[in-house]
């Protein structure tokens, strides 16, 4: 009788032993830190606000498009997540630390579009160099071969071709294996196949857990590549979600009618309006169903000299942030100030 | 494990030391040396200005310390082209700045102050080329006279004392871009020399002298003679010491600021 009992006991303890070691491993992992986190962030450039409090989570193994007209504040952001502006409000964790932190433990990269090489270096030299300042890296002969430019190794980077240069680029970002990789207008200057080879390999590596975020203004790229698209203008987060949800927003069009007295006609109301401007006797609408709209100008007011146009990204842009102030000298300036 | 799909960041380590290595330190020097001009100007000039301003003084043979002029002034010839040099190939950063080498390096765990310092560390050993020459010049002249023991003092306290230098010119080199800063470095220690008794002894307990004590080549220049004339005041350490903080830190703090894209 106190045999079983006891085995019963002692049964119990393993299984109770059991749960311990299960429970603290999920609670030493639980759900893991979100690969980059940005809450509240700002940052000002003299009189421009780059970033303007921006709150975004992107889980690791994600593959994220900043989407936005030149300016918009994409570099801005990028800048902040590699810890090189500091925010000047709010703040920007990666994997639960802070960026410079990450950085030491070679948990980010970034990758340039020019730049960032010595001319009277090697390649090889180059790859040695960026190596020794890692604490844990690949072999140098495996990044080479890896990055396919094992054959030109000890060429003077001054030497190599705007490809072969942006190649060394990437083997460079890869050096240290890192969990966050950020790309500011990775493709640029890239043909069709480079492209398509590019992605394919970033793709790859999304799969086996690398965040990868990638700053571009081209929807097509966003679209076909990125499995969330952060749509930004003026600093600010405009849209957020996947590529078919930002074309939608995107595929607008614009009706413009003559209409004098146009405030009285309520037009906001309508299906599928996003913003109606009204300059003297003219009405602009921006509609992503423009047809209902023009079929009600025509028989419900007196609108005459109906015209359709598709909208552009750029005013896709526009009619998101529901401003109309004019953005080209702000993104200019943005760009030069930095 | 098998399938990993998250990044756990405890695995990862910061390194150690900033970040340097041999192999980092390896890699600048080799830099610093494939590069002919540098070379060039480092055999060269100290021993021209040597020769320009050593053999011309009717003092040469005078008694200083324990050994002549032409001995003193060997060694303060050999401080200032080292001096010069050691600048020069600090401010060679200019250079890498333009490159976006430093936005680059910022992306890396290097810390500013260890690159600093590696690159300061390069540059000495082009002002401890300029100082072998300087002693080289003054062994063929024959005129210097000193003990040995006080000839080796010399040239090493020389070399020691060029880091200051070498930080100077790296924090120079981060401050202006890279065709101005041996515009400014040039002019600018041939003032310090003056100011730092290295070319002509100021009158000691003057106004000028006063004003000079607190510039950077006034310390240095005192400790590297220093076997020589066995004179060495608190304030010259502490000029020296002062003065290499000031240019390491500021290096360092323009460097961390130099996140600029090219």
């Amino acid at each position: 009788m106190t045999t079983p009992s006891t085995t019963t006991a002692a049964g119990t303890a393993t299984d109770a032993n059991t749960d311990t070691t299960s429970g603290r491993r999920t609670s030493s992992r639980p759900t893991p830190a979100a690969a980059i986190e940005l809450s509240g962030v700002t940052r000002t450039y003299g009189k421009v606000v780059a970033v303007d409090n921006i709150d975004l989570s992107i889980e690791q193994g994600e593959v994220v498009a900043f989407l936005g007209p030149n300016g918009a504040g994409k570099t801005s952001t990028i800048d902040m997540m590699l810890g090189l502006a500091p925010p000047d409000q709010g703040e920007v964790t990666l994997l639960g630390m802070r960026p410079r932190a990450a950085i030491e433990r070679g948990l980010v990269s970034a990758v340039m579009q020019s730049g960032g090489l010595l001319k009277d270096l090697s390649v090889r030299e180059t790859v040695t160099y960026m190596a020794s300042l890692f604490a844990n890296t690949q072999a140098v002969d495996d990044v080479l071969r890896g990055a396919g430019i094992a054959e030109i190794a000890d060429r003077k980077v001054g030497k190599c071709s705007g490809g072969e240069q942006q190649r060394l680029r990437f083997a460079l970002a890869l050096l240290p294996d890192p969990a966050v990789l950020l790309l500011d207008e990775p493709t640029t200057g890239m043909d069709v196949e480079g492209r398509r080879s590019f992605w394919s390999a970033i793709r790859e590596d999304a799969e086996r857990g690398r965040t990868v975020v990638f700053a571009t203004h081209y929807l097509e790229e966003a679209d076909q590549y990125a499995d969330r698209i952060v749509l930004i203008s003026h600093g600010r987060l405009v849209a957020d979600g996947s590529g078919a949800e930002i074309k939608s927003l995107a595929s607008g069009r614009t009706i413009r009618a003559t209409l004098p007295g146009a405030e009285g006609y309520d037009l906001q109301r309508l299906p599928g309006v996003d913003s109606v401007e009204v300059r003297g006797d003219t009405v602009l609408v921006h509609s992503r169903a423009s047809d209902d709209v023009a079929r009600h100008l025509l028989s419900a007011t007196p609108a005459r000299d109906l015209e359709i146009t598709a909208q552009g990204l750029e005013e896709a842009f526009l009619s998101l942030t529901g401003d109309a102030r004019s953005t080209d000298n702000d993104a200019n300036e943005m760009e030069t100030i930095r | 494990m098998s399938t990993m799909t998250t990044f756990d960041p405890s695995t990862r380590s910061v390194p150690r030391f900033g970040a340097v290595s041999p192999t980092l330190f390896g890699i600048e020097l080799r830099r610093m040396l494939r590069n002919r001009r540098t070379i060039i100007f480092a055999l060269v000039f100290p021993g021209a200005m040597f020769f320009a301003i050593g053999s011309s003084s009717s003092y040469a043979t005078e008694r200083v310390g324990v050994g002549n002029v032409a001995a003193y002034i060997m060694a303060s010839m050999a401080l200032y082209g080292a001096a010069l040099t050691a600048a020069s190939g600090g401010a060679s950063v200019a250079i890498e700045r333009a490159q976006g080498w430093s936005r680059q390096l910022r992306l890396t765990p290097l810390s500013p102050v260890a690159y600093i310092v590696v690159k300061a560390s390069v540059a000495l050993v082009l002002g401890a080329v300029a100082v072998t020459v300087v002693n080289v010049c003054g062994v063929i002249q024959g005129k210097p006279d000193m003990p040995v023991a006080a000839w080796i003092g010399c040239a090493l306290l020389a070399v020691v004392c060029t880091l200051v230098f070498a930080a100077l010119g790296v924090f120079v080199g981060y401050l202006v871009p890279g065709e101005n800063a041996m515009q400014i470095l040039g002019p600018g220690l041939a003032v310090l020399a003056f100011l730092g008794n290295v070319f002509i002894p100021i009158t000691e307990g003057s106004t000028m002298w006063w004003v000079a004590s607190f510039t950077p080549m006034f310390g240095v220049a005192e400790i590297s003679r220093w076997p020589l004339t066995h004179q060495l005041d608190w304030y010259s350490v502490v000029n020296a010491i002062v003065w290499l903080a000031i240019f390491l830190g500021g290096a360092a703090w323009r460097m961390s600021k130099d996140t600029g894209r090219v």
